[in-house]
């Protein structure tokens, strides 16, 4: 889509939903092909957040009124502080976590479903796996991740955890039925009988602007395009993240330098022009960073009008 | 004062002649209806002739929108493609054996309505004050947002249905939320009664009560056989476990269910 010569649409927070925490900053034990903030165990663009700032950041966020909270990375519990900041956030709000599950430890499980059934609220994890099988997702993720992945979600299952698998699609729109079907035979076979999948549109920026191609140039969102359009499909309409260098307004442009919309929760309370390719992708898949539980669908009906007091 | 509250009906007109019937035993004032009267079980204008009949105060729900203005589907918002396709079959079978009269009716609903009691003022709506069909799942909302989509509407006690699950919580502003549960389909917790909710405004507190209601749930399933309904949606009935629809529960909710 390229419409060089409108004007970006712009979008507003119409309320703070979700808050993203860049927990791990661009740090990550793999280096996918396809990361759309290139992360690796080499890229400290962004740092670890601490447990000081997620703890403010929490504390401010109730006058907000947020609804949940999202850890992400990289790879979140790279950061040594991750489970405590869990359990900390479940007081808060629900939560989830996306991982990798190629690092996690018995110990932490048991800590946060112990956490999670104290408290009201669900713990979520959301784990990447990029197809069902190691010839789809080892060339795109690393050697013998499938296998690793697979591992971490029997450990997940093991202590009572139903995971949101989480794949980018890297086939035809066609497949999707065919690779989500055997992909819930495989889970199966590792014990998880009744996951919630997921696929994700690929966003052509970072590491897979340089494996496949990136956008074009011209690519954005016009006003035009917003005619009509029912913004909170977007998550800048309701989503804010927290990194160590700033809010961002959401976990997708961190290398956009003007995605940083200020120092705090306050300041990055304004709206967002959408002339970035991947706001394209956005646009057109909707909010792809949400969970299905949470995921509120545009109502195309008149809704009978008129409200009786 | 006693108020009861439906909600979630899916066409099962046998569980809310049943729940009409225990209303009227406890001496219930008024009834009240949160919507989504179609979906799911059979012959879907007996709810609606029901509803009219009993004199209850209806809510519009997603469904009602739907089927009222003849959209091309239900408006549930599922996200797994099976969801869709047996969501897709029982909102094809609804809106062909809903009546024109009936659809009018369906389309004329408020989206809310704001009402007091015994100097209680209640907000009543479908799935949120905010959007008709957005699920307030009792593990995914915190108190926070809770109360920051209850205070607009001025409430001491705000009513939803949607999610097919009961629960109720009073917030850190002291707002009550109440899912008044759905009369539809079983709770997904095995058993195969159904709910509502009566809310007692005699004393100085509100008292929210989750009343179950039993009915020949061996009827519908049968009446769903022979109308060529899905086999799930019969195994939901007869089973008390949630067969479809699965994909958008949250871990805490999904965990209590068998599939």
């Amino acid at each position: 889509m390229s419409i060089a010569s409108t004007e970006s649409g712009q979008v507003s927070l119409s309320g703070l939903d979700e808050l993203w925490f860049q927990v791990a900053g661009t740090r990550c034990n793999l280096t996918c092909t396809h990361c759309f903030i290139s992360c690796s165990p080499h890229n400290d663009a962004f740092g670890f957040l601490s447990l000081e700032v997620v703890r403010k950041a929490l504390i401010e966020s109730v006058e907000w009124g947020v609804r949940e909270y999202y850890f992400t990375g990289g790879e979140p519990f790279l950061n040594p502080d991750l489970v405590e900041m869990l359990v900390l956030a479940l007081e808060y709000g629900p939560v989830t976590v996306l991982t990798n599950a190629t690092v996690l430890k018995d110990e932490w499980l048991k800590c946060l479903r112990d956490a999670e059934e104290r408290g009201p609220y669900s713990l979520e994890f959301r784990v990447s796996i990029d197809g069902p099988d190691a010839a789809t997702n080892d060339p795109i993720r690393g050697e013998g991740t499938f296998d690793r992945a697979m591992r971490g979600v029997e450990t997940l299952v093991r202590h009572g955890v139903l995971p949101i698998i989480t794949m980018t699609r890297t086939w035809a729109d066609a497949e999707d039925h065919r690779i989500l079907s055997r992909f819930r035979d495989v889970l199966a076979r590792h014990g998880c009988d009744r996951p919630r999948l997921k696929v994700l549109p690929r966003l052509l920026i970072g590491a897979e602007a340089v494996r496949t191609c990136g956008y074009d140039e011209t690519d954005h969102v016009s006003v035009g395009m917003l005619d009509g359009f029912d913004s909170d499909q977007l998550i800048c309409s309701h989503s804010r993240t927290v990194t160590d260098q700033g809010v961002f307004v959401c976990p997708i442009l961190l290398e956009e330098p003007s995605a940083r919309l200020g120092g705090t929760l306050a300041e990055a309370d304004r709206p967002f022009s959408l002339d970035q390719g991947a706001c394209v992708t956005c646009y057109q898949f909707g909010a792809i960073c949400t969970n299905p539980s949470g995921q509120v669908f545009e109502q195309t009906g008149d809704g009978a009008g008129e409200v009786h007091t | 004062m006693k108020l009861a509250f439906f909600g979630g009906l899916y066409s099962n007109y046998l569980a809310l002649e049943a729940a009409l019937a225990d209303a009227s035993r406890r001496d219930v004032q008024q009834l009240f209806c949160l919507g989504d009267m179609g979906a799911f079980g059979p012959h879907p204008d007996r709810v609606v002739s029901l509803l009219r009949d009993a004199g209850v105060t209806c809510v519009q729900g997603n469904y009602d929108d739907s089927i009222g203005n003849e959209l091309a589907d239900c408006q549930c918002g599922y996200t797994d493609p099976s969801d869709n396709r047996f969501a897709q079959i029982s909102y094809d079978y609804t809106l062909e054996k809903t009546s024109p009269v009936h659809r009018r009716w369906l389309r004329a609903l408020p989206t809310s309505l704001d009402l007091e009691h015994s100097g209680v003022r209640m907000h009543l709506c479908h799935g949120s004050p905010r959007q008709t069909n957005e699920f307030l799942w009792e593990s995914t909302t915190s108190d926070a947002f809770l109360d920051r989509v209850l205070d607009p509407t001025g409430a001491d006690v705000v009513l939803g249905t949607h999610t097919g699950l009961h629960w109720t919580r009073t917030t850190p502003r002291g707002r009550r939320f109440v899912n008044v549960g759905v009369l539809g389909r079983p709770a997904n917790d095995g058993r195969t009664n159904v709910w509502y909710t009566v809310l007692d405004l005699t004393g100085h507190e509100v008292e929210v009560e989750f009343v179950p209601v039993d009915y020949d749930f061996h009827r519908l399933s049968g009446e769903m056989r022979s109308e060529g309904l899905p086999d799930e949606f019969v195994t939901t009935i007869e089973s008390g476990w949630w067969t479809t629809c699965l994909e958008v529960l949250p871990s805490r909710e999904r965990r209590c269910g068998r599939y």
